[in-house]
């Protein structure tokens, strides 16, 4: 009977235990190791051999003008790729929101991209944005407009870039805000119908307000998964021409053999921001947005 | 009632319009993957291949040890799913229906889990691997999403949606509770389930970055980094071996989103919506 007490204050332990060990062992220790490390010279061959030196490699990080390229560089990736996605969703949704078979079936083919790996879809946007024999310049040309050098000019590089981002990611955010669009009761629109209300002032007044949740989920998932923007930079154009596409994440790439103390410093800086970032939408979460 | 029609088709070419940007890419990877070299580099571009060039599949293929990468995709993802529905189960069921000292805590936990991205963890979980001896091996690849935290956090939100009551009757016909999760929770929560297990399929099978900085070997890649490592043997020029590798990765997912794209749509939104 007395065993039976104490099984049932360890039973929730036990259950939950698999899992936090997990996510103690692979996310709750590592943030602390990490910001451990970026306190270190490290020596790879011999950790042993690392030596202790401080705020170095912070002091070193903000005094490197490539280091602010690269956090430049992601700001206005995330800055280009959520504008970008809120404004085309929003008017994508706002088109497909009514239950046609024709609705359907372009919101099915939007959201393709998204299951497909990035890794395909920077190689064959790679071919497409190829200057010279790609499918987009020869676009342009037959349009009468100049071709473009998409990745390979430090002008258009970044550009191009969020380009592929936008394609690859809309489609999910068209779903969540036509699912949110045919979630409004249609007796709001018919009152203000009624009231003979402009069909821009409803949408600004009623519409908006009410999807602004979802509006606000996208906005915080897309800004936090901007910032760790990889892969496509790796594959499309390996952080240049020139640094004009090094991000964050791809900075603290370049350094994870080579200087694994200033990498780990970099993480930290990135788990800040990323942090900041979570704080900002778990405190606005419980105030500000309209639920209904 | 004319005005009516010329709009109506107006927005039909559009729709159509938009949709074909979204799905052209693949034709365009699809076409480039079946043309000769010659086809490739004419201008206006090919669309249709003369004569469809299957040998550029075998040759994307026997650049490389694709069998290898193409197992170790198969074994990384089931392990990961597997492992993760044993271990996320319970946990959510306890998160869901049981009062605990430091609950809130632990819980706080999982959602740091769930914000905190592998591009900040990595350096710490491969310095570990390392130590551990486990680099040459899929484990790193496996172990570190042992815990899904999203996973746990919306099979949380499920079973709290599930009355006490059916819970309370199962108790007293002297279910075990080991039994009431296994038996009766899990089999009511299936679209919870699919939903994430549709999602760690997709995230950990077109993964490129982990796989990347944890292995050093071929031995232990999987076909992402198979294809990606395309352009560099097959050199940059040769797109349509580089578009044949990249047609093997894509096509059985475009299958799968083919037959089910109404499931799959469904359990997007549903992740969405919270």
């Amino acid at each position: 009977m007395k065993n039976n007490k104490v099984w049932e204050i360890l039973r929730p332990y036990v259950m939950i235990g698999p899992a936090m060990i997990g996510i103690f062992l692979f996310v709750i220790y590592p943030m602390i190791y990490l910001l451990y490390l970026s306190f270190f010279k490290y020596n790879l061959l011999n950790s042993a051999m690392s030596k202790y030196i401080g705020f170095s490699n912070y002091i070193q990080i903000f005094s490197r003008e490539d280091f602010y390229k690269s956090l430049l560089n992601t700001v206005i990736y995330t800055g280009g790729v959520v504008t970008l996605t809120m404004l085309i969703s929003l008017l994508i949704a706002v088109w497909l929101s009514k239950r046609t078979r024709m609705n359907y079936i372009v919101q099915a083919g939007i959201f393709t991209p998204h299951i497909i790996s990035i890794v395909s879809v920077s190689l064959v946007w790679l071919w497409m944005m190829e200057p010279n024999l790609g499918f987009l310049n020869y676009v342009l040309e037959s349009l009468g407009l100049p071709p473009s050098q998409w990745l390979q000019s430090s002008k258009t590089a970044l550009f191009s870039i969020i380009i592929v981002s936008v394609w690859h990611g809309i489609g999910y955010y068209v779903l969540i805000l036509v699912a949110a669009l045919q979630g409004i009761s249609p007796n709001i629109y018919e009152a203000a119908a009624l009231d003979n209300t402009s069909k821009f002032r409803v949408f600004h007044r009623i519409t908006l307000p009410l999807i602004s949740p979802q509006m606000f989920f996208i906005l915080i998932i897309m800004t936090i998964g901007s910032f760790k923007v990889f892969d496509t930079v790796r594959i499309m154009t390996g952080g240049g021409p020139n640094n004009a596409t090094n991000t964050l994440v791809y900075y603290i790439y370049g350094f994870r053999t080579t200087n694994i103390g200033y990498a780990a410093a970099t993480g930290v800086v990135l788990m800040a921001i990323i942090g900041i970032l979570t704080i900002i939408y778990f405190w606005l979460l419980s105030r500000k947005v309209h639920y209904q | 009632m004319k005005k009516y029609n010329i709009w109506l088709s107006l927005d039909y070419i559009l729709k159509a319009a938009v949709l074909l940007s979204f799905v052209f890419p693949f034709i365009w990877m699809i076409s480039t993957s079946l043309q000769t070299f010659e086809e490739t580099i004419k201008i206006p571009p090919t669309i249709f291949p003369s004569s469809p060039q299957w040998i550029n599949f075998v040759d994307a293929m026997s650049s490389g040890p694709f069998v290898t990468y193409a197992k170790n995709s198969v074994i990384i993802t089931s392990s990961i799913i597997i492992i993760q529905f044993l271990v996320m189960i319970p946990a959510a069921y306890a998160f869901a229906k049981y009062d605990f000292a430091g609950k809130k805590i632990l819980f706080g936990m999982v959602l740091i889990a769930f914000m905190m991205p592998g591009q900040v963890t990595f350096i710490p979980i491969y310095l570990m691997m390392a130590d551990w001896g486990l680099i040459k091996t899929l484990v790193p690849q496996i172990l570190p999403f042992m815990s899904n935290a999203f996973g746990i956090f919306l099979l949380r939100q499920y079973f709290m949606q599930i009355p006490e009551e059916i819970i309370e009757a199962a108790r007293l016909d002297n279910a075990s509770e080991f039994k009431i999760v296994w038996k009766i929770m899990t089999p009511m929560a299936k679209p919870a389930l699919a939903t994430i297990a549709l999602f760690s399929f997709v995230s950990h099978w077109n993964d490129y970055f982990w796989p990347l900085v944890m292995t050093d070997t071929n031995e232990v890649r999987p076909l992402t980094l198979g294809i990606a490592m395309l352009k560099q043997s097959e050199g940059i020029s040769n797109w349509h071996i580089i578009m044949a590798g990249n047609v093997v990765l894509v096509v059985p997912i475009l299958i799968v989103y083919l037959l089910c794209s109404k499931h799959i749509v469904k359990a997007f939104v549903y992740s969405g919506i919270k």
